[in-house]
């Protein structure tokens, strides 16, 4: 995203004069967060007419199962027969407020459901990327300095295995090893029913089910949600360590054939330190623009994994609310995780401006 | 960059068919890179030949539930009959794997044509033409590039089909789909080449001989524009089938009686697998990862012949009177590298 943003002729890094940087960087991040509003706006209006242009979700939720006339009552109630364009800046303003309307089948804020499952979401999505870390970054490192040869061969089949695999195939086949032949770790779920039931008596729940087990004092708590999250967050883990292995190499390779990665050699620095030091720290920069990008990948990864693993976060919610056809809620979710998408965006484009100069030019 | 590479080297015998688009890149590569080239071009061919002789190669219907013998049973463990045992809904699973290959196929190249000429259409209006069209195209393109592509896809799918159809229907639901969510990379990418080649000595002067926009557009940019496209429609092709299985896994793909599709017997084979069931899930999960398989290793090989800094080390020292004229370009960012990157 950002990319398309810059010049293709970026400057080499000159060093930039202290006053010029300062105002280059203000002014970037500043234009960098006004690009959010427009990016927001386009999504939840192509979210709101697509949705719309079926229907109305009440219609699409009960046609069928009730006389018209009740069917009819209910729209009107609902307000869904007035004109489209009133209901569309309604829907902006309510948007506008933080209001993304209640659903159709429980009749639940859109937000509260967020802040009851968006938790789940944030602890899977936070144990796939250390997988995705601890796997990814040293194999892409092992594969540039053996670049062409047989274990980046073996490597580079392996990230494309990762990106081949889809999450929920993935994810049935470590079920079935690990829970139903082995037996070693739970089938589905985020813990027991017992820690579970013991985490309900905390008095300020973060719905972040590692912190609340800590926050119980039980270790046996703690192991319970641990071992419930180790086949989830390998199986959406592995899909962005694949990745993460080939932007590594790319980028390693690209480094390790530089004149200082040569001089350093040539004064003896050990090859181990070369990669890990030299050649790596320079490769790290484009990484962090991709986790942004990643944050899309990991979200609809996401609802994939919950659904197989039964990991009651916002994407097992929102599948439940599509098999239910309760379309209100699916916007809602959607036009929401639109907006987190674009926002962890702007994160991460500031994060990458503060670490790398020639990104704010 | 790789047409400057031919063009320098001494006409040989490159006749019609060194120039086709992969075949160049075969003769150009070498060692692992070739390997894999080769592996993934293998795959993909038993993929296609699948697909085209599925109703020769499958032993019974995909929606077939019993034969003379009578009901085929559910959840049968594999057998003489059944060489991959029988689903929970009494499908036979080896006709159903074979038959998905088709359905498959057909989600691709529907998908793929679509947002091909859509994204050519609007990287080159929009990158020529410029001003606040091109401004207006950028941010809605980004806006829908940065979006979670399979929920965008199951939004799409709700609209065009309310989530289930035919044969028919639910393969052009699941292509369209698939389509929005695709045409701005083709997008991306044509509109860069577009604003490069815009700036090119040979547009002025066919603009200074009074062509018309239109003749120059289609003729002396697009024709020079599309040389990352074979490598976009790779990657592209792969992600369709996994969308494709995605929307299939979350119930919003074809129904059964259909058409054979696998992300929807994965998503049938949730249950088995608690029980101990593996074939239900084991034989279209496969299929998946080797289709998806077959064609990343064809796009990713050539993705990395197509640029320099990654070809095979051999042939840039052979060839390395000619590296500086094809480092220039690669200096560029490339799309198609971030692109790759990003998924």
């Amino acid at each position: 995203m950002t990319t398309a943003l810059l010049p293709s002729d970026a400057p080499s890094p000159v060093a930039p004069t202290p006053k010029s940087a300062g105002g280059g960087l203000g002014r970037y991040l500043l234009v960098r967060f006004l690009l959010i509003f427009p990016t927001i706006f386009i999504l939840v209006t192509l979210v709101f007419i697509l949705m719309r242009s079926i229907g109305d979700p009440i219609t699409a939720a009960q046609g069928g199962k009730l006389p018209a006339d009740q069917l009819q009552a209910l729209i009107h109630a609902a307000g869904y027969d007035r004109p489209v364009i009133v209901q569309y800046f309604e829907y902006l303003g309510q948007v506008f407020t933080g209001d993304f309307g209640n659903t159709l089948s429980d009749n639940r804020p859109v937000t509260q459901v967020l802040l009851t499952y968006g938790g789940a979401t944030l602890e899977l999505a936070f144990y796939a990327l250390i997988v995705a870390f601890i796997v990814g970054i040293p194999l892409g490192m092992l594969a540039a300095y053996f670049r062409d040869r047989f274990p980046d061969a073996a490597l580079r089949i392996f990230a494309i295995l990762c990106y081949a695999t889809p999450v929920f195939f993935a994810g049935l086949l470590l079920k079935l090893v690990f829970s139903v032949w082995l037996q070693w770790l739970p089938v589905a779920g985020r813990a027991s029913t017992r820690t579970e039931l013991a985490m309900q008596t905390l008095p300020n729940k973060t719905g972040i089910y590692l912190i609340d087990a800590i926050a119980l004092g039980n270790p046996a708590a703690v192991g319970d949600v641990l071992a419930h999250a180790v086949l989830p967050g390998i199986a959406l883990g592995l899909l962005t360590a694949g990745v993460f292995l080939r932007l590594v190499r790319t980028n390693v390779i690209g480094t390790l054939s530089t004149d200082y990665v040569d001089a350093a050699r040539s004064r003896g620095v050990s090859e181990y330190r070369l990669v890990r030091r030299h050649a790596y720290k320079p490769a790290l920069i484009p990484i962090i623009t991709v986790i942004g990008l990643q944050i899309a990948l990991l979200l609809g990864g996401a609802v994939l994994t919950e659904t197989t693993f039964e990991w009651k976060g916002l994407g097992f919610q929102l599948a439940a609310y599509l098999a239910s056809r309760d379309f209100v809620a699916v916007q809602g979710i959607v036009a929401l995780l639109a907006v987190i998408v674009a926002v962890t965006n702007f994160v991460v484009d500031v994060i990458a401006a503060l670490i790398d100069p020639r990104v704010r030019y | 960059m790789t047409t400057e590479l031919v063009a320098s080297v001494p006409p040989t015998s490159r006749g019609f068919w060194g120039r086709l688009p992969v075949l160049k890149q075969l003769r150009q590569s070498v060692g692992l890179q070739r390997g894999m080239l080769v592996a993934g071009l293998v795959i993909v061919a038993i993929f296609v030949l699948v697909a085209i002789f599925a109703p020769v190669i499958a032993p019974y219907g995909f929606a077939q539930l019993r034969d003379a013998q009578g009901p085929f049973g559910a959840q049968q463990p594999p057998s003489a009959a059944h060489i991959m045992g029988t689903t929970v809904g009494g499908y036979d699973v080896y006709s159903r794997v074979i038959w998905g290959a088709q359905t498959a196929v057909l989600v691709i190249v529907i998908a793929v044509v679509f947002s091909i000429f859509a994204g050519i259409f609007l990287g080159l209006v929009s990158g020529y033409i410029g001003g606040w069209l091109d401004r207006v195209l950028v941010v809605i393109g980004d806006a829908v590039y940065a979006f979670p592509s399979l929920l965008l896809a199951i939004v799409l799918s709700i609209v065009i089909s309310g989530g289930q159809s035919s044969l028919w229907g639910g393969i052009f639901a699941a292509a369209l789909s698939i389509t929005v969510v695709y045409i701005p990379q083709y997008y991306r990418v044509i509109r860069a080449e577009t604003i490069r080649i815009k700036a090119e000595p040979y547009v002025e002067s066919a603009k200074m001989l009074g062509a018309s926009t239109p003749r120059i557009m289609f003729r002396h940019v697009l024709r020079n524009a599309t040389r990352t496209l074979p490598i976009i429609f790779t990657l592209n092709s792969s992600e369709a089938i996994l969308t494709l299985a995605g929307l299939g896994f979350l119930g919003f793909g074809i129904e059964p009686t259909a058409a054979a599709e696998w992300g929807y017997d994965l998503n049938k084979a949730l249950s088995d697998v608690t029980s101990g069931i593996w074939w239900t899930a084991l034989f279209p999960g496969l299929a998946i990862v080797l289709s998806v398989l077959g064609i990343t290793l064809v796009g990713e090989s050539l993705n990395d012949l197509a640029d320099p800094r990654l070809r095979g080390r051999k042939r840039v020292k052979a060839k390395s009177g000619t590296m500086s004229l094809t480092s220039v370009d690669a200096a560029l960012p490339s799309d198609v590298e971030i692109l790759e990157e990003n998924r």
